[in-house]
């Protein structure tokens, strides 16, 4: 079962307490934009197999949402981050690169 | 090819079964193919088959990294049927489930296709109105099933419990012509058929990159050298992402993992599918005597073909509630395939930002039911260009605002 670390409360939620949310760090094009940038933005995702940043809220914790860094191919979790944080940080992305060596942040 | 009939199995009972022929050639592949398609599930291989058959291209490649059959199209729980409410949908499927009746006779290879009828229970008022909605849908589109009662339901499956205290049975939308196949023999069927008519399939083979010339697919790369070919089909259900990446596009699909268990054999106690979209669990009993059940799929993405552990328990809880009968059986099997799902709960059968590459995908929990109607679409897009089947499921429908909205008819996974 998966695991994250609330880095509101700092708890080790299980799957269970916690709520998906999707991939993190979309750039949002709102009304007025070029309709590529609009169907990118609500539709087009990643979805790679490896290194996948993603959104999920501590549902039945203190309910914040917060972002983590997490491998689709083995399930397992590099670390969580606070929700309002534009890109992936440094500390996140040099855990990451300590176990994915050609990985890089595309 | 020598054909199966029962003659073949009586001349074989007399040589000891030692003069049966492979069911398909394993060749090496050619330099060039003026088809190849990237993936030997059903999709793929239905594809390859109605190219031949319909279209009279023959050169053709069905390259797949695994085995033939052992992607979702040998993971999943078997469930036909048509009852979609989207018009593009009612056309397509129903193709499909009428391409199923006689699967068997076209491919001489039988696919255990059961029309046992399919049930989607309405337990709640809302859903009661859903069913009827698409009832009408269906009498409109020319795909028979009718809104039945709490009474016939019983009738129909006698070990259902009518008055569960929280989720009553009401109703239930019923397709008496929808049912299952047997999902490995619809692959092999195909394959075979393919083989017969000089198709290469070339199994534990990855297709690792797409060469392009201006705009346009010459040839793919793939873990036993360079192949070159006119026109390109991924059909690769959870791993289309990582496909279109290697062709240099995105599409608007996730991949997550979808679960289903088998109950240990017990005697005939069903002859029908139960779906049941409010609780999010369906059952059918399979031909050895398993009960067949499956349930929602996981809300993250994933590629480990295993998932949350959680879901298939609220799966079975919801289920025993319904079918108090189960209740003491034991879990035998219990296994995982990688989906891959669109916003609209509709399939992409359409051309690409690449000149000559095409994607059949996006058939998420519920593209077995689909696959003969599927790969007669996906063949006549490839070789005309466009298909009436399939130019509805085109992916600028996302740009365009042009959903094909399906979340009521797939909102159970299956
Ligand atoms: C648990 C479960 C239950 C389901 N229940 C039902 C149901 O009851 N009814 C229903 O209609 N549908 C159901 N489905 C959905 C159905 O299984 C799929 O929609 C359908 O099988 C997809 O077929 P496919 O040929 O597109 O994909 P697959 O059968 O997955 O085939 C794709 C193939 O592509 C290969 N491949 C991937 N990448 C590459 C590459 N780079 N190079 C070469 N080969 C590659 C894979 O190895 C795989 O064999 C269920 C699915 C699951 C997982
Ligand atoms: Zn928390």
């Amino acid at each position: 079962m998966l695991t994250f670390r609330c880095p509101y409360c700092g708890i080790d939620a299980c799957e269970t307490e916690l709520a998906p949310g999707g991939e993190a760090h979309l750039k949002r094009f709102g009304p007025g934009s070029a309709d590529a940038d609009f169907e990118a933005y609500l539709f087009l995702r990643h979805n790679a197999k490896g290194v996948h940043f993603e959104r999920w809220r501590h549902a039945m914790g203190c309910g914040k949402w917060f972002l983590a860094a997490r491998c689709t191919a083995t399930l397992e979790v590099f670390g969580t981050y606070p929700a309002q944080t534009p890109e992936p940080p440094q500390d996140i992305v040099a855990a990451i690169r300590a176990k994915r060596p050609d990985w890089s942040l595309s | 090819m020598r054909r199966y009939s029962a003659f073949a199995i009586a001349r074989q009972a007399f040589r000891h079964h030692e003069g049966w022929e492979r069911a398909w050639r394993s060749p090496e592949p050619k330099a060039r193919y003026d088809v190849v398609i990237v993936g030997a599930g059903g999709h793929g291989l239905a594809t390859a088959y109605y190219l031949g058959k319909n279209h009279g291209i023959r050169n053709v490649a069905v390259i797949e990294k695994g085995w033939l059959g052992g992607g979702n199209t040998g993971r999943n729980t078997t469930i036909i049927r048509s009852n979609y409410l989207q018009d593009p949908s009612a056309a397509i499927y129903e193709k499909a489930r009428s391409l199923y009746e006689t699967l068997s006779q076209d491919l001489n290879y039988n696919v255990m296709f059961s029309p046992r009828g399919v049930m989607m229970l309405a337990q709640t008022e809302h859903e009661i109105r859903g069913y009827q909605r698409t009832a009408h849908a269906n009498a409109l589109q020319g795909v028979a099933t009718e809104f039945i009662s709490p009474r016939r339901v019983k009738e129909l499956c006698p070990i259902i419990n009518l008055d569960g205290p929280r989720y009553p049975v009401l109703g239930a939308l019923w397709q008496p012509r929808g049912g299952t196949a047997r999902h490995d023999a619809v692959a092999w069927g195909y394959a075979r058929a393919c083989s017969d008519i000089g198709m290469d399939i070339i199994q534990q083979t990855e297709v690792t990159g797409v060469q392009r010339e201006g705009g346009q697919v010459v040839g793919i790369d793939t873990t036993r050298g360079p192949i070159a070919c006119g026109k390109l089909g991924i059909v690769v259900a959870g791993h289309s992402g990582v496909m279109a990446e290697r062709a240099g596009f995105r599409l608007p699909i996730e991949s997550v993992a979808l679960q289903a268990l088998v109950s240990e054999p017990i005697k005939p106690v069903m002859d029908v599918v139960v779906m049941a979209n409010t609780v999010h669990g369906y059952m059918s009993q399979s031909d050895k005597g398993e009960m067949v059940i499956g349930g929602g799929a996981d809300g993250y993405n994933n590629y480990t073909q295993r998932g949350s552990f959680h879901h298939v328990e609220e799966t079975v809880r919801a289920l025993i509630e319904t079918f108090p009968i189960i209740s003491r059986l034991k879990m035998l099997r219990w296994w995982g395939g990688i989906v891959d799902m669109t916003g609209d709960r509709s399939p992409i059968i359409s051309k690409t930002p690449v000149e000559g590459v095409f994607v059949n995908c996006g058939w998420g929990t519920g593209g077995f039911k689909a696959i003969p109607g599927s790969g007669w679409a996906m063949a006549e897009l490839m070789a005309k260009g466009h298909s009436p089947l399939a130019d509805a499921f085109s992916l600028d429908r996302f740009r365009e605002g042009r959903f094909i909205d399906e979340s009521v008819a797939a909102g159970v996974a299956h």
